[in-house]
């Protein structure tokens, strides 16, 4: 008598089991497309990638251009940005980097960064703060002329966009 | 509390509904003979008042969104045709607009009242926690709609918010793209709030029945905080407090209409007015008046905690300064229930008060100077009143004696 009802309740038991996983898969598989929807687009996956001509921009001048609906600044640095920026010791940084990690060889003098504050998400002002840099004003964060973090803040530096040169003036970026 | 119901339907048709949907029944009890404490300040009208801005919200909400255009190339410009083409569109957008500033004022006051006289202690710990669970979604709503007209600090408050996601370890980055559906805020961002924020007010109308609900249950909380103790405590909420209620809302519609029809934009930032560029941010982000506080805690955090960095920090305190509400009725260890009675409470009270005033004039001020340092101060001690004064006073502070009944508190001693 135990032993049958003990039998009975198992098996019942696993049919429930087995019932409620069929349905939570089922659930978790209905629930996907209805979250992904969510992620971006096709049309916005479409723009992921774009060429940018240099020719034009004068040593000490910077352009904002866009790249996934995202701000990139694009900045000629002048020597004397260079020099500062290669001067700083690591050990000073909050986000440890080189400058030669900052930008590629042989364009030393190409500072490309997608401009938005890595605290927030604001995008700061050129040729300003406390380094020679660039200047979050929302909430006060400093970037030098690597476009790393030096005071505010922002936990990163200036985050660097996949890019690379195809020549001297022709830059893809993604 | 819940006493049974006089109504006996008198018609045939009312015989008929009753037993097949009891709400006349429903209404006559709880809004009409709900048994209510005789000695309800002004205070407690903001309930009514809240029922209100949330209908007024609702009202005017549905009836922009038939002339809005929730699409980057149009939102802005369709606002303005709201203001200048729509028939009677430059009052109904104001209304909408200033409605949710007054709705904040109001929620504010609601909840400064049920801190003061302790309406979250006990048997109303459900009713409270419903209550932030309606504040919450009133911000995420009103946060929401801030982003529609498209104007520069709508789509960098959507940045800023949005952006505070990005700050989770690891699965931050994917989720910020998850929200924003994009690798920035643009159209995606713009229809998904838009199709929210006609969403949520819905669902806080539905807690906001079951707040009720909950207020039901053990009835009104009262000034002084003693419970009711038999029928002569109490009055039938209709007409006594359909009327005081009513009363009370048109001395709110007052300032409401002043700011509606006269200065519809003085609440709001003159920035929103021009046309959202993701190129550009302008030089001082600020929220709207009433997130102010909670800005400031989130920005006073610019430092790193052990391994959590400055960003991810402010957004844990952020977090955490509304969500810390949640538990304050087990942080709170006082058997009193209202702060009349409470010598030492009271100071410490209003000293929050002031320090939560504090916050909201930090969070417009800019992020520099001796201002960063106070926002520190303030954020330490808008922490240290829930997590050491409250749990502190409940165990060392002497109360003053409560008066034996509500009755006794209103007519005095020689009386009762």
């Amino acid at each position: 008598m135990a032993t049958q009802a003990q039998h009975s309740t198992t098996r019942r038991d696993f049919l429930f089991v087995a019932t409620g996983s069929v349905a939570a898969v089922g659930a978790a598989a209905t629930i996907w497309p209805l979250i992904n929807q969510l992620n971006p687009d096709a049309s916005t996956l479409a723009l992921a990638s774009i060429e940018f001509n240099l020719a034009g921009i004068e040593v000490g001048q910077s352009v904002t251009i866009i790249w996934r609906g995202l701000p990139v600044f694009v900045r000629h640095r002048t020597q004397k940005e260079i020099d500062e920026a290669k001067a700083v010791p690591l050990s000073e940084l909050k986000d440890p980097a080189t400058d030669e990690e900052r930008t590629k060889p042989g364009h030393e003098d190409w500072l490309i960064m997608i401009a938005n504050c890595t605290h927030l998400g604001c995008v700061p002002i050129g040729e300003a703060g406390d380094f020679d840099g660039w200047f979050c004003p929302c909430h006060g964060s400093h970037y030098d002329s690597a476009g790393r973090i030096r005071k505010g803040p922002a936990p990163l530096n200036l985050v660097l966009p996949p890019y690379e040169f195809l020549s001297d003036t022709l830059v893809q970026i993604g | 509390m819940s006493e049974h119901s006089t109504y006996t339907p008198g018609t045939g048709v009312e015989k008929w509904l009753d037993e097949r949907l009891p709400i006349i029944r429903f209404s006559k009890e709880h809004l009409m003979d709900f048994p209510t404490p005789k000695n309800l300040n002004y205070w407690w009208t903001f309930g009514a008042i809240l029922a209100m801005c949330l209908g007024i919200q609702i009202v005017t909400g549905v009836i922009l969104a038939m002339h809005y255009t929730p699409n980057v190339a149009l939102a802005f410009d369709s606002v303005e045709h709201i203001r200048r083409d729509v028939n009677g569109g430059r009052m109904i957008q104001a209304f909408h607009a200033v409605g949710a500033s007054m709705f904040f004022a109001a929620v504010y006051i609601h909840i400064f009242r049920g801190m003061y006289f302790g309406s979250y202690k006990a048997p109303r710990e459900i009713l409270w926690i419903l209550g932030v669970l309606i504040f919450v979604l009133m911000m995420a709503t009103a946060f929401m709609g801030y982003v529609l007209p498209w104007g520069q600090m709508s789509g960098w408050a959507a940045t800023v918010i949005t952006n505070i996601f990005a700050a989770i370890p690891v699965i931050g980055n994917p989720l910020l793209e998850l929200l924003r559906g994009g690798f920035s805020v643009g159209n995606p961002t713009l229809n998904r709030f838009f199709s929210l924020h006609y969403l949520l007010p819905f669902v806080i109308a539905a807690v906001v029945v079951l707040h009720i609900w909950a207020l039901h249950v053990p009835g009104n909380n009262n000034p002084t905080g003693v419970d009711v103790k038999d029928s002569r405590d109490t009055v039938p909420f209709h007409p006594y407090y359909t009327m005081k209620d009513a009363f009370g809302m048109v001395l709110f519609l007052i300032p409401f209409c002043w700011f509606a029809f006269f200065a519809p934009d003085i609440l709001g930032h003159p920035d929103n007015y021009i046309q959202f560029s993701s190129t550009v941010t302008p030089a001082h982000i600020v929220p709207e008046w009433y997130f102010l506080p909670f800005y400031a805690i989130l920005r006073a955090i610019d430092f790193n905690i052990l391994f959590i960095d400055s960003k991810l920090g402010g957004v844990i305190f952020f977090g955490g300064s509304i969500v810390i509400l949640f538990f304050l009725p087990w942080l709170d260890r006082s058997k009193v229930r209202s702060g009349t009675f409470r010598p030492m409470f009271k100071w410490f009270y209003w000293l929050f008060v002031i320090n939560f005033i504090a916050l909201t004039y930090l969070g417009a001020a800019p992020a520099e100077g001796i201002y960063v340092v106070l926002s520190k101060i303030a954020t330490a001690y808008y922490f240290l009143h829930f997590l050491v004064v409250l749990p502190v006073l409940g165990r060392i502070e002497k109360p003053k004696p409560l008066p034996t009944s509500i009755s006794e508190s209103v007519l005095g001693k020689s009386h009762a």
